[in-house]
């Protein structure tokens, strides 16, 4: 098992936190992980973004070329990441606020309208949360589970916001899997 | 065995000089290293230790020279300029013979340079870096659960030859999560009679590192060489990775670098590309005898750095000419993908003109316009 994820967006959309609950899941999990943050010149202002690897064997290069998958959460990282993804791969695109999509026919493309989600359920400040759900609807590299563990550790004092969250994944989830089946049945 | 915990680099290497035994932190702010002093900051008083932010790297170097002096386990963790502002201080450790750790987590220079990965102080580290005839062990993990076990063993180096020893790491291993376990080691105590710790009944020490005459001089300086000796036939480590014996290929790097190439080599040993990775974790001493042994069957050598070629001349000495020694690298911040090792690798193999450092980056640039 290799599972290698971009999570992009702008600063305060949440994408290091998605990316650090993915790897603590992932490591619950008993697999190896890596979490790599972007913390150049990008991290004032643009894209910010981070690489999770999740792997059964000792993890080498925390870099890559060519991403399995890319979940962008804001048109710049679309931009920048969108033509990047390895052929065969996922692309995870916040259609809330990217009105573009790609025009890859070799990867599968999904569109989950992130903030949306999050806003149904009291605030769209929680979308990294679909984005995160999406991500492992579509991928199952983790368990749902282990993720909500994870959420309630970093949320447990507020209640309220922990169900936003809880909801905002679990949306995202099913959003990312009934999105990948879409996906497949185009790409065929 | 501890528990697995997911660090950041920086804090794996706090808490590592911690376990470690470590008492004091003289340091000065620097990307890509500040959670490190930010880490420490709260937990060294939670353990009676000191943390003191100097007022430069100058200064705080130079109290590292004092509580060295003063027999304290100490350390200090900067980035390439600040590393470059205290090479007095390093220097008047090692002909003081003072025991002490600094973690370099170098950036892209030369000058300000930028923050992103570089390893573009190798020589500096490994030839010393400060005036006079002196060496400092340098240790380069890989991964973050290097980085912690490596911070602990300098320590114990740094006491066992009273000599500075350096823990070379980059802002990829510094910024990046892994999970990482302390093992659990029972505390050294070391015993410093030499250490400034008040005379009350016994002659007072003197550390010191000036001696005007020539031939006491001398006689120091082959103490110190003894000592460096030593250390090249018992401190050498390195790590051997993928195939051994008849190579087409065999990649040389050490840091970050390495990964990326280990991750080159499972690709290209899926192609029945017969390649082995020697990966350096020691660079001062560099483990010449082990990498010539390493290269005895191989076609060709690839050195990869990122840097324009500070390493490859230890590669060129170590295989003695026996080997044809290729280089490649990527520079700026810039860290080259598993791909593109693979890319150059291959060329290698074929027998074709490696790219030089700026026709590759000219090559990039013009397909991704």
């Amino acid at each position: 098992m290799l599972s290698e994820v971009t999570f992009a967006g702008f600063g305060g959309q949440g994408v290091m936190l998605a990316g650090k609950i993915l790897a603590h899941a992932g490591l619950d999990e008993g697999h190896e992980v890596v979490w790599l943050p972007s913390y150049g010149p990008e991290m004032r202002g643009g894209t910010a973004y981070c690489n999770v690897v999740i792997s059964d064997k000792p993890i080498g290069s925390p870099i890559f070329a060519a991403p399995a998958a890319v979940v962008v959460m804001n048109r710049p990282s679309l931009d920048k990441f969108g033509s990047r993804v390895k052929p065969g791969g996922l692309l995870i695109i916040n259609s809330s606020l990217i009105d573009a999509t790609s025009d890859r026919t070799d990867i599968h493309v999904v569109r989950v309208p992130c903030n949306e989600i999050a806003q149904g359920f009291g605030s769209a400040k929680a979308a990294n949360m679909a984005a995160l759900g999406a991500y492992c609807g579509a991928t199952k590299v983790v368990t749902v589970d282990s993720v909500k563990a994870l959420v309630k550790e970093t949320f447990g004092a507020k209640p309220k916001v922990l169900d936003l969250n809880y909801k905002t994944l679990e949306r995202g989830w099913q959003a990312g899997e009934e999105g990948l089946a879409a996906a497949k049945k185009k790409i065929k | 065995m501890g528990e697995k915990k997911l660090l950041k680099g920086c804090e794996a290497i706090g808490e590592a000089a911690i376990q470690a035994g470590a008492k004091a932190f003289f340091g000065y702010p620097i990307t890509p290293q500040s959670e490190v002093p930010e880490y420490l900051s709260k937990r060294l008083p939670e353990v009676g230790g000191v943390f003191l932010q100097a007022e430069s790297e100058v200064a705080a170097s130079n109290m590292l020279y004092g509580a060295a002096g003063a027999g304290v386990r100490i350390f200090t963790t900067t980035s390439s300029p600040g590393y470059s502002l205290m090479q007095e201080a390093v220097s008047y450790m090692a002909g003081s013979e003072l025991p002490c750790v600094i973690v370099n987590i170098v950036r892209g220079g030369p000058g300000l340079g930028g923050i992103l990965p570089g390893q573009g102080d190798y020589k500096q580290a490994t030839r010393g870096g400060g005036h006079g005839d002196y060496r400092t062990p340098v240790l380069a993990p890989s991964t973050v659960q290097e980085a912690a076990d490596l911070m602990i063993d300098a320590f114990d180096i740094a006491d066992k030859y009273r000599n500075p020893v350096l823990v070379l790491g980059d802002g990829l291993i510094g910024q990046m999560m892994e999970p990482v376990e302390f093992k659990q080691r029972s505390t050294q105590v070391v015993e410093k009679p030499w250490a400034t710790t008040g005379a009350k009944g016994r002659p007072p020490n003197i550390v010191n590192s000036l001696y005007l005459d020539a031939p006491t001089l001398e006689r120091h300086n082959i103490k110190l060489k003894a000592k460096y000796d030593a250390i090249e036939k018992d401190e050498r480590r390195w790590e051997e990775y993928g195939n051994t014996g008849k190579l087409d290929i065999l990649l040389v790097a050490y840091g970050t670098v390495a990964r990326v190439c280990k991750t080159a080599v499972d690709e290209m040993t899926k192609q029945g590309i017969r390649v082995g990775l020697f990966r350096p974790i020691s660079l001062y001493p560099f483990p010449d005898a082990e990498l010539r042994s390493a290269a005895r069957q191989a076609k060709a050598i690839l050195d990869i750095e990122l840097s324009t070629g500070q390493m490859i001349d230890d590669v060129k000495a170590a295989v003695e000419g026996r080997v044809p020694v290729h280089y490649y690298g990527r520079v700026g911040g810039i860290v080259c993908t598993p791909e593109e090792v693979a890319f150059h690798a291959g060329r290698v193999i074929k027998g074709e003109q490696v790219y030089t450092i700026g026709e590759y980056a000219g090559l990039v640039t013009a397909l991704t316009a």
